[in-house]
């Protein structure tokens, strides 16, 4: 049955008097796939996951779980279940009732509910807590908890809206890993939303990356991250150092550019739909820049410079260095290699950078967009 | 000790509020009793101010009885609710006769009123007000209704209303030919008179509309059409009559019952002098024809009736031809106790389906 | 706690217990020992329970005093039964300005009068007035129709005069109810009418306790509604303590019934904690 998705979206909108809050979405979820959708507040991704969920009605398009319609199947009816921002776990029951709640509504029998709720609260690691009310758990329970809850029912597909964002940093980085292994083992298929890309990218096998309520980009995160389609995607997925520069000359592919700074950059122009005097934004991310006390070693590369250290961000492998341009002053962000090399590098201290021409991601402005 | 600062903060509160009111006449009394054009002139004259706290019987004396007689300089019930009330809680102090103008009174209601309301050999009231309760009756609906047990006729099922209160008693005592009053000695005897009235009022319910309970929800009630006969006071006819010629006020054949509102001194009142100038203001002929004029009844003023306007004289003299006036019956003074017998039938009364 | 604090707090205390003492404590303990007064003649009495034993042995007051709570009780629920679909639709389906301005359409009844208010019932329901007209105008009558002076009069006119007090405190506990909740519930498959008695009602219980205690309390001691609405047949407890306070100028009976009324009506709310299987402190707290 892998040829039929488990969901299909089909040129899916939803209007609100005159805002278009999801404009032409398309996208299916294969079979036990974790597909996120990740986007800025306001992009429609919780308008979109409603209309899956059922509680909101597209206003255009198609919605099908299993290769059925479902537009005309009752939230309560559909075969979808949702894990909600804030769990809305019940908390009038105790935990063994919430997580017995839905095959309750199916009028399954007590002894059966009993069983199955106990199997499924196993399975997440919380044997025994059924009779145990809700505000005894901790975040990360109630969390298991509330997938437990939706698990029980064997939904086709489990949409996640944003589940961890009320944990703290430490609890999230440990539910992340958990959430992908709980799926896995569910071999359920999960939409997940999200606006933090470090969720997406950690758990995802396919991520959406939604804007103004259209997809931008669906693909891999390694795909998002080295081959962004759009300035949006380069700008939003990982961090990056962003210029906006005007086309001075192109030649077999290669463009090079003049920033608003007066600063000359060379970059690949892979769809060859760039002309001179055209305006572009510049995405380099700060991996990409090598750094060098020698002039030689980053001469070869398309981009080079010389800069000084206007800030060291420290922060263990993640560190950054603030590069001040040493003839243009524009500021560049560069990750600082933990080889030991540059372990001495202090402030006001005068460094040689340099990126390959094809680590230069450009793109037509917003303004002159093109179909591209 | 914090007791005694607030028990001396209130006394001195008390204190000074009197002080203060030493020249207020704090009048108990009806409506209409003491209209605004009186009470100027008074105002006027004397230099006292009069504050005007409006009532009835009931009312009067449960205020007096929860102050032992305090909070008013002087009231004005009935004269057949002063004796007991006298007896049972002590609200009111005596008259003394000298400071009151006797002369402006008629002679034979002032000495009834007084006889009435001796108690212990002094006498508690002097009369102000009078009039009567009967019939006020629809007689283009309901021609028919000439006494009080005709309230119960099929004719005006539904169609009518009364007060559950003790002259409904007594008017249907008399009109089914019995006489509450000569019982009023006898407790037994008057027991007896009223279970066969409140078995005469409880088979009458089904044709009671509703039983009214102030003077304007009566007169809505006979203006709409919704009730066109019913126990009420002699002036509520007479405004009816005014704005519906087919309503008036009907003597009923047994009798109408009278009453006299009266002028009673409260045992704690303050303002004695004052309440002396007032009832001798207010029984100069003049006065009591603008009283009439607004209560719509006469008063105990001699002369008092020369001066008020001719229609309300022809409408008194259209409900009560000379031997309905001789037929009216006269409250005796109420002894004590006899009310529990009343209010205990009423409650069943108004229990009862 | 220091000496400083010590005193702050008692002068805050203050207001509360002076309150308490002089115009709740005092009054009640007046009125019990003037319950406690048999008369046995004029300006003689002794002290007993007598005017207790006339509540129970006359049939006539105990009677008047159940049909008063069993009227009360029907009051109650009807109240729950019609503010709960209005406060709902406050609290979970309008938002901000259309929000504010229901709430506050449900509080204009109250900017006048309790006695405006039932006039106002008196002329819609009575025999000439706004609803006999129209039914005959409409047709629907042959005649005018009398709808005042009966017992679904009075019942109208307790739960006009109660609807707030059940409705505020629904809507602020509706109003702490998650939407979320709700959506779970249908998302899990559960039909309207499981959402509302498994999480709405068990979320809204504080409040729906609170409102009926605040609406049966209100109805059992309200004594306008009834006299005026019911006519003939009003036959209320709390008219009862009036007629033996005013007319009958029998306070000892009247502040036996009024003690009664104080010990019976809190029985009965002690039952109806009970039965709900609420507690009075879970119902304050919310």
């Amino acid at each position: 049955m892998s040829e039929t998705p488990d969901l299909e979206c089909r040129d899916i909108s939803k209007s609100f008097d005159d805002f278009k809050a999801v404009n032409d979405v398309s996208f299916s979820v294969p079979q036990g796939t974790f597909f996120s959708i990740l986007g800025p507040s306001g992009c429609g991704k919780t308008t979109l996951l409603r209309m899956i969920a059922g509680f909101q009605e597209p206003s255009s398009g198609d919605l099908l779980i299993k290769g059925k319609s479902v537009l005309d199947v009752p939230p309560n009816k559909r075969p979808v279940s949702m894990v909600f921002q804030h769990l809305a776990l019940f908390p009038m029951m105790n935990i063994g009732a919430n997580v017995g709640f839905g095959l309750r509504q199916r009028g399954v029998n007590k002894t059966d509910i009993t069983k199955q709720v106990e199997r499924v609260l196993e399975r997440v690691g919380l044997g025994g807590v059924a009779e145990r009310p809700v505000s005894s758990l901790s975040g990360g329970q109630k969390q298991r908890v509330a997938i437990a809850r939706c698990m029980v029912l064997e939904p086709d597909v489990l949409l996640l809206d944003e589940p961890l964002g009320a944990l703290d940093l430490k609890l999230r980085e440990h539910m992340k890993i958990e959430l992908k292994q709980l799926q896995s083992e569910f071999n359920t298929t999960f939409v997940y939303i999200t606006h933090d890309q470090s969720e997406a990218l950690v758990m995802s096998d396919q991520i959406a990356v939604m804007n103004q309520g259209v997809f931008e980009q669906v693909g891999t995160a390694k795909e998002l991250y080295y081959e962004p389609d759009t300035a949006f995607v380069a700008g939003f997925v990982g961090e990056a150092n962003r210029f906006t520069a005007k086309v001075k000359g192109s030649a077999g592919g290669s463009v090079e550019m003049v920033t608003s700074d007066g600063q000359t950059l060379h970059g690949l122009d892979a769809r060859r739909s760039l002309s001179v005097g055209d305006s572009v934004d510049i995405f380099v991310r700060p991996e990409a820049v090598r750094l060098s006390r020698n002039q030689a070693d980053v001469a070869a590369m398309g981009n080079t410079g010389q800069g000084k250290v206007a800030n060291i961000l420290f922060n263990g492998a993640n560190s950054q260095l603030i590069l001040r341009d040493q003839t243009t002053g524009a500021e560049l962000n560069v990750a600082l290699p933990q080889t030991g090399e540059f372990r001495d590098l202090a402030r006001d201290d005068v460094i040689h950078f340099g990126w390959e021409q094809q680590q230069t991601r450009v793109y037509l402005a917003d303004g002159e967009q093109t179909d591209v | 000790m914090n007791t005694k600062l607030i028990l001396s903060t209130v006394a001195a509160m008390t204190l000074s509020s009197v002080a203060a009111q030493a020249d207020t006449l704090r009048l108990l009394t009806w409506g209409g009793y003491a209209p605004e054009d009186v009470i100027a002139k008074f105002e006027a004259e004397t230099g006292h101010t009069v504050e005007v706290t409006k009532s009835n019987n009931e009312e009067m004396i449960a205020k007096l009885r929860a102050t032992n007689g305090g909070g008013f300089d002087l009231a004005q019930p009935s004269q057949d609710r002063i004796a007991g009330p006298q007896a049972e809680f002590g609200i009111y102090k005596p008259l003394d006769m000298s400071k009151i103008d006797t002369s402006l009174f008629i002679p034979s209601m002032l000495e009834a009123t007084k006889g009435n309301t001796t108690v212990d050999g002094e006498v508690y009231a002097v009369p102000h007000v009078w009039g009567t309760s009967g019939l006020v009756v629809n007689t283009a609906q309901a021609g028919d209704v000439k006494d009080y047990t005709d309230l119960c006729n099929d004719s005006v099922a539904g169609k009518v209303s009364y007060r559950l209160k003790r002259p409904t008693l007594i008017g249907f005592a008399y009109s089914m030919g019995l006489d509450p009053f000569a019982a009023y000695g006898d407790e037994a005897a008057y027991k007896d008179i009223l279970d066969q009235v409140e078995a005469k009022l409880v088979e009458c319910k089904s044709n009671v509309k509703t039983y009214w309970d102030g003077g304007d929800e009566l007169k809505n009630l006979l203006r709409s059409g919704e009730v066109v006969a019913s126990m009420a006071w002699d002036t509520g006819g007479w405004q009816l009559n005014d704005d519906n010629a087919d309503i008036t006020f009907v003597a009923p054949e047994s009798g109408a019952l009278g009453w006299i509102d009266t002028f009673a001194l409260p045992a704690r009142g303050r303002s004695d002098d004052v309440a002396y100038a007032w009832i001798n203001f207010v029984m100069q002929p003049e006065v009591a024809a603008m009283i009439t004029s607004a209560a719509g009844n006469f008063t105990a003023s001699q002369g008092g009736d020369a001066n008020v306007d001719d229609a309300l004289k022809a409408k008194y003299q259209a409900s009560f031809p000379q031997e309905a006036i001789d037929n009216i019956k006269w409250y005796p003074s109420v002894p004590a106790g006899l009310e529990a017998l009343e209010g205990a039938a009423l409650d069943r009364i108004n229990a009862a389906n | 706690m220091s000496d400083r604090s010590k005193l702050t707090f008692w002068l805050l205390l203050a207001p509360l217990l002076i309150w308490l003492l002089t115009l709740i404590i005092l009054p009640h303990v007046g009125m019990f020992l003037v319950s406690l007064r048999e008369k046995v003649g004029v300006r003689e009495y002794e002290t007993g329970f007598a005017n207790y034993a006339v509540f129970f042995n006359e049939p006539l007051y105990w009677n008047t005093f159940a049909r008063t709570a069993y009227m009360s009780i029907a009051a109650t629920l009807l109240t729950l039964l019609i503010g709960f679909p209005i406060a709902y639709y406050i609290a979970k389906l309008t938002r901000g300005r259309s929000k504010t301005t229901l709430f506050l359409m449900c509080l204009i009844p109250f900017w006048v009068s309790e006695l405006v208010r039932t006039f106002g019932w008196m002329i819609l329901l009575r025999e000439t007035g706004v609803f006999s007209n129209l039914l005959q105008y409409v047709g629907l009558a042959s005649g005018p129709v009398e709808m005042l002076y009966n017992d679904a009069a009075i019942m109208t006119g307790l739960v006009y005069t109660s609807m707030l007090f059940m409705v505020v405190p629904l809507v602020t506990t509706l109003d702490s109810l998650d939407d979320s909740l709700i959506e779970a519930g249908y998302d899990l498959g559960a039909s309207g009418f499981a959402i509302l008695r498994e999480i709405v009602i068990p979320h809204a219980m504080p409040g729906i306790v609170s409102g009926c205690i605040v609406v049966f309390m209100l109805s059992l001691g309200n004594y306008l509604t009834p006299i005026l609405l019911g006519g003939k047949d009003s036959l209320w407890f709390t008219g009862l303590i009036y007629s033996q306070f005013i007319t009958r100028f029998n306070w000892e009976l009247g502040s036996a019934f009024g003690f009664l009324l104080l010990g019976l009506s809190s029985l009965i709310v002690f039952v109806g904690l009970k039965l709900s299987r609420q507690s009075l402190g879970k119902t304050m707290a919310q």
